[in-house]
C-alpha cells in the first residue's frame, strides 16, 4: 500500500551554496529500514523533477534513524544569487515529505498505519 | 580542573532575538556565553561599512548589549565568545573597552583579540605564487573575479581563541572565526583537551553544531509535534553541559519555552549537512554517524559516542564578490480566479520587458499561495484560491536594466488584469548582488594574531 512520507518522517532542510540538503528523519526507530529501502536518491531525483538540475547523493545516518540528501544544483544559483523565495532551501524538508512511498500491510497493521490511509 | 563547563548560545544569527543573550545571562547558571555574528556574507557588508567609516565594520549591537550583561558577567565570571569583530576586530574591542570603562570596571576586564583571518591585503602575493583558491562549488579560477573582489577571510577556529582564554581574557572577539570553534574553544580551555584529541575535539565542535543555531534546537523550527511545543513567545535559548570525556548534555533554562527533545536535536544535527562522516572544520574532521542520544531528564538529552579524525592542512576561505544586480517586483491578485490574474498579469510583463528589449540573466516567477514554495510538487491549486501573489524577479550584471524592470511592476495595476492591489511599497528596490566564493587556502599560509588588553 501507499502512505505519504509524512507519516512516517520529519525532516529540516537548509543550503550549502547552490544545493540544497534535507535531512529525513524516521519518527520510530522501526521505519528507519523503509526510509532505507523505499527513499533511494535516485527516487528523490525524480520527486524533484525540474527543482532539482544536478545531482542526488544520500547519505545514511543509522544512529540517528536518519538519511541526508544533498540535491545539487537546486536553488535558483544559491545564496545571494537567487532569485527564489526560498532561496536556502528551508522547505524541500516538507516538500520531500509529499513523496509517497510503498509498504506492505504487514509494515502497515505494525506501525498502526493501516487504519490511517 | 572543572567537572562540568555550561556554554550558553545566545543567538543563532546577526539579528537573532535581542533579549535572548540577557535571559541565557540572567536565566540561570552559566559559565560560557557563545554568540555567533557571522554569515556567509556579513563580512562583505561590515567591509563596505568601514569603508565609509573607518570606526565601523563589527557587529554594532554587540557593544549595547556587552553594555547591558557586562557587570553580571564580570561579577559571575561569565566568559564571553564572539565573532562579532567582522572586519573591524580592534575597534570592537576598544568599543567593548570604553563600555566597560564608562561602567566603571576598569581593572576588572581583560579582552582577548583574535585576528589574523583578513587575507585581502595579501590575494595578490598568494596568488602570483600560485595559491590559486579556486572555487569549492564550481572549480573556477578566482582570477574571474578577481577585480570584483570585496572581502577574503579564512575560517579560523578554535585555537586562536584558546590562547586568548588561556592568557585570561574574559571577553574573545573575534573576526571570521566558525562558530563551531566559538563553544569547542571554551572546553579545550577548560578541559586542558589537547588539539590532536580528535575525538574531544569533535565531540565539541557537535556541541557547538547544535547550538549555533540558537532556538532551532530547543523548539525552533521544530516540525516533529509542533502543535505541542509549549511556550515558543518565551523559547529558551540552549545551553551545553560538557563533561572533560567529551559527552555533553544540551539543555535550556528552567522556566523557559519549547523543548530539547531527541527529535529537535535530531532535527538540527542535520540541518546544513553534507557528508556525515566527514563534517571538516578547521579543528578536526567529525563524524555525524558517530553521535548517540539519550534522555537524561526533562529538557535534558544526553550526546555521547562522538569520534573524530585528524584536522585536514586547509583552511577554508570566505570571499565575497560583487555579482551583478537584482530586484524582485510583486503584486497581490484577488478571488475570482486569482491565479489567471496573476499569470496573465506575468505575461504581459514579461512582453513589455521583451519589447523595451532588457536583457536579464535570469527572470523568475513565483506565485506565492500557488507554488512558491513546492514548485510543480504543489500540484495543480484550486481554481478557487482567495489570492495570490506574483512574485517576479531579475538578475542582471546591467544596473539599467534591473532599474527600468522596477518601473514596470506598479503600472500593471491600471494596465492589466483586474483584482489587483499590493503595491503600497512603491517601486522594488534594486540590490547590488554580493556573492559568496567558497576556497581553500594550505594552513601554513595563515598566522593568527592574538591579543589581550586590560580595561
Amino acid at each position: 500500500m501507499k502512505v505519504q512520507l509524512l507519516k512516517l518522517a520529519h525532516a529540516r532542510s537548509g543550503d550549502k551554496g547552490d544545493t540544497a540538503n534535507i535531512g529525513l528523519i524516521a519518527l520510530r526507530e522501526e521505519i528507519y529500514p523503509i526510509l532505507v529501502r523505499e527513499v533511494t536518491a535516485d527516487r528523490v531525483k525524480q520527486h524533484f523533477k525540474g527543482i532539482c538540475k544536478g545531482d542526488v547523493e544520500r547519505f545514511e545516518l543509522p544512529n540517528l534513524g536518519a538519511l541526508n540528501f544533498l540535491l545539487h544544483e537546486s536553488l535558483g544559483g544559491g545564496g545571494t544569487l537567487s532569485l527564489m523565495t526560498d532561496a536556502q532551501g528551508k522547505t524541500f524538508s516538507t516538500a520531500l515529505l509529499r513523496m509517497m512511498v510503498e509498504i506492505s500491510e504487514t509494515e502497515a497493521q505494525s506501525l498502526n498505519l493501516d487504519q490511517e490511509v | 580542573m572543572k567537572e562540568k563547563v555550561r556554554i550558553a548560545a545566545g543567538q543563532g544569527f546577526w539579528g537573532d532575538l535581542p533579549d535572548a543573550p540577557v535571559r541565557q545571562v540572567e536565566g540561570g547558571p552559566i559559565d560560557y556565553l557563545m554568540l555567533d555574528y557571522l554569515a556567509e556574507v556579513t563580512m562583505s557588508i561590515m567591509q563596505k561599512q568601514r569603508s565609509r567609516d573607518p570606526a565601523a565594520g563589527y557587529a554594532k549591537d554587540f557593544v549595547p548589549l556587552m553594555k547591558q550583561i557586562l557587570p553580571a558577567c564580570v561579577e559571575r565570571n561569565i566568559r564571553v565568545t564572539a565573532n562579532a569583530g567582522g572586519v573591524n576586530v580592534e575597534g570592537c574591542a576598544k568599543a567593548v573597552r570604553d563600555v566597560a570603562l564608562e561602567l566603571g570596571l576598569a581593572g576588572k576586564l581583560r579582552i582577548g583579540i583574535v585576528t589574523g583571518d583578513d587575507i585581502m591585503a595579501k590575494l595578490d602575493e598568494l596568488l602570483s605564487r600560485g595559491v590559486e583558491l579556486r572555487n569549492m562549488d564550481t572549480d573556477a579560477a578566482l582570477s574571474t573575479v578577481r577585480e570584483r573582489i570585496q572581502s577574503a577571510n579564512v575560517y579560523l577556529g578554535a585555537a586562536p581563541m584558546v590562547e586568548a582564554l588561556n592568557r585570561g581574557a574574559q571577553i574573545v572577539i573575534t573576526g571570521r572565526a566558525t562558530d563551531t570553534g566559538l563553544t569547542l574553544a571554551p572546553l579545550m580551555h577548560e578541559f586542558g583537551w589537547s588539539p590532536d584529541d580528535w575525538n574531544r575535539m569533535a565531540a565539541g565542535t557537535i556541541a557547538g553544531h547544535i547550538i549555533e543555531c540558537g532556538a532551532q534546537c530547543t523548539g525552533g523550527n521544530c516540525q516533529y509535534e509542533w502543535r505541542s511545543i509549549p511556550n515558543l513567545a518565551n523559547v529558551g535559548f540552549p545551553i551545553v553541559e560538557a563533561a572533560p570525556d567529551g559527552t555533553f548534555v544540551v539543555t535550556k533554562h528552567e522556566g523557559t519555552g519549547g523543548w530539547v527533545i531527541i527529535p529537535s536535536i535530531k532535527e538540527q544535527l542535520v540541518y546544513e549537512m553534507g557528508d556525515p562522516h566527514s563534517y571538516i572544520t578547521p579543528d578536526c574532521v567529525a563524524d555525524f554517524t558517530t553521535v548517540c542520544l539519550e534522555y537524561e531528564g526533562r529538557d535534558r538529552v544526553r550526546v555521547f559516542g562522538i569520534e573524530g579524525r585528524p584536522a585536514t592542512d586547509t583552511f577554508k576561505v570566505s570571499i565575497s564578490y560583487s555579482a551583478g544586480y537584482k530586484a524582485v517586483g510583486t503584486l497581490v491578485y484577488s478571488w475570482p480566479e486569482a491565479h489567471d490574474k496573476a499569470r496573465a498579469a506575468d505575461r504581459i510583463l514579461r512582453a513589455r520587458l521583451d519589447r523595451l528589449g532588457l536583457k536579464f540573466d535570469q527572470i523568475l516567477t513565483e506565485f506565492v499561495g500557488a507554488n512558491a514554495t513546492h514548485g510543480p510538487l504543489a500540484g495543480e491549486p484550486s481554481p478557487d484560491l482567495p489570492e495570490v501573489q506574483l512574485r517576479v524577479g531579475v538578475r542582471s550584471e546591467d544596473r539599467a536594466a534591473v532599474e527600468r524592470f522596477t518601473k514596470e511592476i506598479a503600472p500593471l495595476v491600471l494596465t492589466g488584469p483586474p483584482g489587483v492591489t499590493g503595491f503600497a511599497g512603491g517601486r522594488p528596490k534594486v540590490e547590488e548582488i554580493v556573492a559568496y566564493w567558497p576556497a581553500l587556502i594550505p594552513k601554513e599560509e595563515i598566522s593568527p594574531i592574538v591579543d589581550v588588553i586590560d580595561v
